[in-house]
């Protein structure tokens, strides 16, 4: 096999897997010490879907009044529901405020205070005084933040004239005992497979949205770091916390940024109510995610849903003015009139809990190192990998994300993770040489990929995968439809075997690379619904209407999900890191979660 | 003598016919065909799309034909939101992006689909953008300062000079006018193009930026710059509603007042 495709091989001191905000932060800081680095991106590093984030970063900078990164420590933990680990949240909303003054510095365009500090907004989850107030932490750039740094961290990748490989596709680890030696790479200009060795490998390769029939998530959203990381026998953590942004927009599933309710808009129902007020009475619009999707779904489900099938809800920005919708929200003004056809200084947009983000993904420490359980050690590194971006499960989101602690999430440990492989990896050292068969299974599963001659059609098999995903681990769940959902995802994944691809050739043959995407999605949605079955409670993200209380006793832990050769799931746990980093801080004991 | 008919080798030829199975609502969806492995022509495959069974976009309906129809077509996309900037193409004429741009203005009408003008394919509707990307990293697309600031605090702009910033940091990099460019057409090798320029112009706006002098020195060029004659096209094509002819034009005065001083 390792004759029938020719392999160029490449030599770095780090390689990274994708270009979004982590990996380009990450790519960026890498370079800046000195460090060889390769990133290998499927799109170009501006298209990667960091570049739709709308709302902002949190950090706490206090520009817009009194605040404190113990506070936002605190917003957060109760966000994740007690399931984060309370060392590396510590973490993150400490290096937030250097972060994103890096990031103002770098020349990223945030919108401006009267005094020309950074404006920050409200955002869901985001209080004052360990909840008493209302915090304006979120750093923006009008509502394209994403968009702002995303292309501000290109260009100073750039500057430090790091080396990229885009339209590079990741096809899978290259492991030996149980360390991580390289990835293998398909050029889709050309045709050609390329062996990029490296001491480190990141994997920054964002979510996996696409699992789902209706997401916010871009159609490269497949996930294929994670399922590189199954497909190496280590495990995905918490895979059960899909999270639902309260405001897709109805039918075509684009994101409209929490933003708008931090800048004062809110959600109503059928009647007209301000439903929040009734689930979350001091929080209202702005409870976290987890809890607005809840109360959207229920509404819809009792009968109070908007439009001819009562089957979604109304978002109202009509009362902010022309001044703020201009000013603070123009590209949510530019996409409910293309994807709603709404003007939103008149009318209010149609919108529905909507696939958004994966609290789960690859374990990691807050260095971004990826840590597997093995024996008694919870924390063991796996040497060589790293992950970090929504890739990763650090875990700082636990059982449910706040907005605008994502973007945070991807620069804090992109700068993390260049920090810790600066100290780790002498650079130009040498590689070893690799086994005569390290490639070769995924060789062979590429060539039977390309040569698929089944009689499914990937597009089919993809809407099935979706449909499945869609129906049976939503944002409520039961024992049983989850356990119909893992009989249904079980059935479906056996058919990929059976799909058929049309198109041959190594070329941007996008046929194949949906083929091989699939594959990667469908090991996800097989954990995924797996995990959600055996949580036998209800915690964030992850609602049981057969378990609906979180049991700290029993569940307060994260789930590790194994992929077999075999295909079955099996399930490891690691405690929750109940210990902050320093003593400057206090650990946050369990409480109930009321907004 | 010159030559009026393309090169035998790029004369377009008529390819498939995917008929419809049924539909009321039909639209004729024409698609520039061509592939680096083959040898043959490129031609344009025809597609009959039922509107009542597809999204509202033209990437809708372009998925469709790759899901149900031909697996084997070729195209970018991403966000299918108009943030991301890969799906850009020309549609019937005109550049743009094929996620924000409506099916149904062709609603019985025949649409044709081709890959951005003037660039080299690689297959498909998938132009080769090297060069562009090349030209927008040789601008320093970065904050240039030799003052360090404070550690710990943000630089300060006022409320006015980020206003300057509406309008330039939007761009999507989508190359949409690049190539609409008849300038661009017949220079892309010297001459910068619209939204290369208008990431200049970018920076060159930016009160936080202390190089404005060399930028503009290294603007100053017979073709780097001066290769826009206010065709306008940039502006009339632009997906994202910019304005790179505006933003060419603010850069030429900025050179002129430079000399005046």
């Amino acid at each position: 096999m390792t004759q029938a495709y020719k392999i160029t091989e490449h030599k770095f001191d780090a390689i990274v897997v994708g270009a979004g905000g982590a990996g380009l932060r990450a790519t960026m800081g890498l370079a800046t010490k000195g460090i060889s680095t390769a990133c290998i991106t499927k799109v170009f590093p501006t298209r990667s879907h960091t570049v739709a984030a709308q709302g902002g970063m949190s950090a706490s900078l206090g520009n817009m009044g009194e605040d404190n990164w113990r506070w936002h420590m605190y917003d957060t933990i109760k966000g994740s529901d007690w399931l984060g680990d309370q060392d590396a949240i510590e973490y993150m909303c400490r290096e937030a405020v250097p972060s994103v003054i890096e990031l103002e510095h770098y020349g990223v365009p945030f919108s401006r205070t009267e005094e020309g500090k950074i404006y920050q907004r409200p955002f869901g989850g985001m209080t004052t005084n360990y909840g008493e107030g209302t915090a304006q932490r979120t750093c923006a750039a009008a509502d394209r933040t994403g968009h702002a740094i995303l292309h501000t961290l290109y260009q100073q990748s750039l500057k430090h004239d790091a080396s990229f490989f885009i339209e590079y596709f990741a096809i899978d680890l290259v492991m030996e005992n149980g360390e991580c030696k390289g990835v293998l790479a398909w050029n889709l200009a050309d045709g050609t497979l390329h062996l990029f060795r490296g001491h480190s490998v990141i994997l920054a390769t964002g979510g996996y949205g696409r699992a789902y029939f209706s997401c916010t998530s871009a159609h490269t959203c497949t996930g294929d770091g994670n399922a590189m990381v199954l497909r190496a026998g280590l495990p995905l953590q918490d895979m059960e916390f899909v999270q639902f942004h309260p405001t897709g927009i109805y039918g075509a599933g684009c994101l409209i940024t929490e933003g708008v309710r931090g800048e004062g808009g809110f959600l109503t129902n059928s009647k007209g109510e301000r439903f929040m007020e009734r689930y979350a009475p001091n929080a209202k619009d702005l409870a976290s995610r987890d809890v607005v999707s809840r109360s959207m779904t229920i509404e819809i489900r009792e009968g109070r849903g908007v439009g001819s099938e009562a089957d979604h809800i109304h978002l109202h920005l009509e009362h902010l003015g022309a001044d703020v919708i201009n000013k603070r929200l123009p590209g949510i003004a530019e996409s409910a009139e293309i994807f709603a056809g709404v003007d939103v200084a008149k009318e209010p947009i149609p919108v529905l809990p909507t696939v958004h983000y994966n609290m789960g993904g690859i374990p990691t420490n807050y260095h971004g190192e990826v840590v597997n359980k093995v024996g008694d050690n919870p924390d063991q590194v796996v040497p060589g990998l790293f992950a970090i971006g929504e890739a990763a499960c650090v875990s700082v989101h636990g059982a449910n994300r706040l907005g605008s602690n994502s973007l945070l999430d991807l620069i804090v440990f992109g700068r993390a993770v260049a920090n810790r492989c600066a100290e780790i990896i002498k650079p130009g050292s040498n590689h070893s040489e690799l086994p005569k068969d390290a490639l070769d299974q995924s060789l062979a599963d590429l060539d039977s990929a390309r040569y698929a001659d089944g009689e499914i059609k990937t597009a089919d098999l993809r809407l099935e995968m979706q449909k499945v995903m869609q129906n049976n681990a939503a944002v409520f769940r039961t024992g049983e439809v989850l356990q119909e959902g893992c009989e249904k995802i079980t059935a479906t994944a056996a058919k990929l075997p059976d799909v058929k691809v049309a198109d041959r050739s190594m070329v941007w043959n996008t046929d194949l690379v949906e083929t091989l995407e699939l594959r990667n999605l469908m090991s996800q949605a097989k954990v995924t619904m797996f995990s959600a079955e055996n949580r036998k409670e209800s915690r964030g993200a992850h609602a049981r209407e057969d378990f609906p209380d979180r049991n700290d006793d029993e569940w307060m832990k994260h789930t590790l999900a194994y992929l077999g050769e075999d295909g079955k799931v099996a399930f490891d746990y690691r405690p929750v890191h109940m210990n902050t980093l320093t003593d400057e801080c206090e650990v946050i004991p369990p409480k109930p979660r009321v907004y | 003598m010159a030559e009026f008919r393309l090169p035998k080798n790029s004369r377009i030829n008529k390819g498939k016919h995917h008929k419809a199975n049924g539909g009321k609502n039909l639209t004729t969806v024409k698609v520039y065909r061509w592939s680096p492995d083959d040898g043959e022509n490129p031609r344009t495959d025809t597609y009959e799309v039922d509107l009542d069974n597809c999204g509202p976009m033209v990437l809708d309906a372009l998925i469709k034909i790759k899901d149900e129809m031909d697996s084997t077509l070729t195209f970018r996309r991403s966000c299918r939101e108009g943030i991301c900037g890969s799906c850009a193409m020309n549609i019937n004429g005109t550049n743009t992006l094929a996620c924000t741009s409506s099916i149904k203005q062709f609603k019985g009408k025949e649409v044709a689909i081709y890959p951005l003008p003037h660039m080299e394919v690689i297959k498909d509707l998938v132009p080769d953008l090297t060069h562009f990307y090349a030209q927008y990293a040789s601008i320093k697309p970065w904050m240039q300062t030799d003052s360090v600031p404070l550690s710990d605090k943000e630089r300060l702009q006022s409320i006015e000079d980020r206003e300057k910033l509406d309008g330039l940091y939007e761009c999507i990099l989508c190359a949409c006018c690049q190539t609409s460019c008849p300038s661009y057409w017949w220079n892309g090798d010297r001459y910068l193009g619209p939204a290369v320029l208008l990431q200049s112009y970018r920076w060159l706006a930016d009160s936080r930026d202390e190089y404005t002098g060399e930028r503009l020195e290294d603007l100053e060029d017979p073709f780097k710059l001066y290769r826009c004659h206010t065709i306008m096209n940039c502006a009339n094509t632009c997906p994202k509603g910019l304005n790179p002819g505006k933003a060419i034009g603010e850069i030429k005065k900025m050179i002129a007042q430079r000399h005046a001083l």
